[in-house]
């Protein structure tokens, strides 16, 4: 009786093109779009996921100027600088750390030969390499007595080698940072563009001191980063340091800090939070259309009972049941869904790779999110099927052999 | 002979706002089994009410009905449907037969409900239309063929799951007097057979061709004549 009424169905699909391809589309995309959107969501979270832990999701990055609770920025006055000695306190005071660095940050004018290029100029320690995961692709990082003479070398980013340097082996000459000249004396490997669309190989980097003293003109410092030794610690690291800074920069009880303390762990977990708002906004949309396929379902099969009425006649007088005729009708709109459901999850399958290729954005294929939508969408098919399918089995068979 | 129907009383009553419609007036009748039977009447005197309630595609108002010695009138729906799947064989004036399907699978339809496997379906069904003279039509769709066949068709499909009672509703109604009388000598054979032949006319030549003959008037069965 089932494998009859799936062959009953599907004879009705077909004798019926235009109209089953139709009623199919509005699951198709349904379902395809929950698929594509939900891929979205999670390429979106994987993104964030990957670049937090390209940072260092055990990071603190401590900066100048405080925040009220109200997170208004406070004016980082004089005595609200960070210094070198800050981190050396922190180095000292503080447990849990397993790496510490300081750095400066100023955009400058690049030229090599006749090439010029302009790029962002980091002045830090030698701890910052390891720290912020550089690695080296050519030459050598620089060191403490590189640090100590304010020594004019600089370790330069690929997009900079690239610009500078076209053809070259940029290791061992030298390019001039705001008209001074520095020795090159090592590459670091590409590590491609941040989560926010940043080019993290365009950069250059020098003695923290040489850029203080020979390019800036200045003592203090503008960040501290920090290393936990894991993730778990990084809460009472935070702490600590928050602590020992307070201490330093005399700040009363009650006061306001004078700096502010940026958690990577923390803004890791409010950006996924965020991530997965925007999955489940998106979902919901997609999963709106899915519904509207699915009352695209009840329209069609509502019709196709009334066109029917006189075969359902026909059928009951030859003996059908309330139950066959329930099956046939419950069966032909499952199949919608089904049909609907699997060629959905193909489109949607497709949708995120074309995404992930065209638009270059992440994309991340959920298995459940498949089952999900392929569930649904045949549930849907049964949902919107039943009250047609009821309507059919119900009819008087008298009046349905009468209908015209 | 013994008993195959018995009507006992039988009311079928319309109500439309004031006025009340009596279709089956009191009615009691009684078929045996190979009997060769026509209902005759006026238009509106109640033959296919009367046929619709013998065919357990309707429910009289009030009385008895034993079909084959059981009391058909507390049946449910679907008890209703086995019954007619089991025990009566329909033929309509309009032929009734689905559009979109060849005429063997049209014949074989019955059988789909009574749980028999498609093979055997398909081949009970190929010989019932070889039966009605369309061993050459299994595969027409009603669309194809002419008015006579189409009835042809329509009877092998009452036949299919061999039911011992024929019902037919003014099976010559749309047909020309040669298939009308094509239509007739197979109803005759049937029943010689042995099968229970129960049909509506209004043509006293159709009506010559059975045993018995029942009159409706106005809801109320008036004469009946066996010959
Ligand atoms: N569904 C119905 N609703 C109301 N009246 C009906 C219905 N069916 C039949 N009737 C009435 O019952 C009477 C008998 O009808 P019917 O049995 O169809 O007559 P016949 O087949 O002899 O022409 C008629 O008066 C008809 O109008
Ligand atoms: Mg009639």
């Amino acid at each position: 009786m089932l494998n009859e009424s799936i062959k009953m169905a599907l004879d009705g699909m077909v004798s019926n093109k235009l109209r089953t391809f139709l009623t199919l589309l509005g699951i198709i995309i349904g379902v395809g779009a929950v698929i594509a959107m939900v891929s979205l969501g999670f390429g979106v979270k994987e993104n964030i996921k990957d670049n937090i832990s390209k940072l260092g999701s055990n990071l603190l990055m401590v900066s100048a100027g405080g925040r009220t609770a109200s997170g208004a920025r406070l004016a980082a006055g004089e005595g609200a600088r960070l210094t070198f000695e800050d981190m050396q306190a922190i180095e000292k005071q503080v447990d849990g750390i397993s790496g510490i660095s300081a750095s400066v940050n100023t955009s400058y004018q690049l030229v090599a030969g006749n090439q010029n290029w302009t790029s962002r100029v980091e002045g830090t320690t030698p701890s910052n390499f390891y720290i912020q995961n550089y690695e080296l692709d050519d030459g050598r990082l620089f060191t403490e007595r590189d640090m100590n003479s304010r020594a004019r070398v600089c370790v330069i980013g690929k997009t900079v080698a690239d610009n500078l340097f076209p053809g070259d082996d940029p290791v061992g000459q030298i390019m001039r940072i705001k008209k001074a000249p520095f020795q090159v004396i090592g590459v670091l490997k590409s590590k491609g563009s941040s989560g926010m669309g940043m080019d993290q190989d365009d950069i250059v980097i020098i003695p923290l001191t040489t850029a203080q003293n020979r390019m800036m003109g200045i003592t203090h410092v503008q960040r501290i980063t920090v290393q936990a030794e894991n993730e778990n610690v990084i809460n009472d690291v935070q702490a600590e340091v928050e602590q020992v800074l307070r201490t330093r920069h005399k700040i009363k009880e009650g006061d306001y800090d004078d700096f502010t303390i940026s958690n990577m762990a923390a803004i890791m977990d409010t950006m996924m939070e965020t991530a997965n708002s925007i999955t489940l906004l998106l979902g919901c949309i997609a999963a709106i259309s899915l519904l509207v396929g699915g009352i695209g379902i009840m329209n069609i099969m509502l019709v196709s009972v009334t066109e029917r009425t006189r075969e359902i006649g026909i059928r009951k007088a030859l003996g059908a049941t309330y139950n066959n005729i329930l099956l046939q009708f419950l069966i032909e709109a499952m199949v919608i869904g089904v049909v609907g459901g699997f060629v959905g999850v193909a489109l949607g399958v497709g949708a995120s790779y074309g995404i992930s290729h065209f638009a270059g954005w992440n994309t991340v294929i959920s298995w459940w999110a498949i089952v999900i939508a392929v569930v649904f969408s045949v549930g849907i098919g049964l949902f919107f099927g039943i009250y047609p399918a009821r309507k059919a089995a119900l009819l008087d068979p008298i009046d349905a052999l009468r209908y015209e | 002979m013994t008993t195959l129907i018995e009507l006992k009383d039988i009311m079928k009553t319309y109500v439309m706002g004031d006025s009340v419609v009596h279709a089956l007036n009191h009615v009691n009748v009684q078929i045996d089994y190979g009997e060769f039977t026509s209902i005759m009447g006026a238009s509106g005197s109640g033959k296919s009410t009367m046929m619709n309630i013998l065919g357990c595609l309707d429910r009289p108002t009030s009385g008895e009905y034993y079909l084959d010695g059981k009391e058909i009138a507390g049946y449910n729906d679907d008890e209703l449907a086995h019954t007619r799947n089991a025990k009566i064989g329909f033929v309509f004036q309009n032929f009734n037969l689905l559009a979109k399907l060849t005429a063997q699978a049209n014949v074989a339809l019955p059988l789909i409900y009574a749980g028999v496997g498609e093979e055997e379906r398909m081949e009970r069904a190929k010989k019932a239309l070889e039966a009605v003279g369309l061993g050459d039509r299994l595969d027409h769709k009603p669309m194809e063929m002419s008015g006579g066949q189409r009835q042809r068709v329509a009877i092998a499909r009452a036949l299919i799951n061999d039911p011992p009672i024929i019902m037919a509703d003014e099976p010559t109604g749309n047909l020309d007097t040669k298939s009308s009388y094509e239509i007739m000598d197979i109803f005759k054979k049937m029943n010689e057979m042995g099968k229970t032949v129960l049909m509506v006319t209004h043509e006293p030549d159709i009506a010559a061709y059975t045993k018995r003959i029942l009159v409706m008037r106005d809801g109320k069965l008036v004469s009946d004549e066996r010959r």
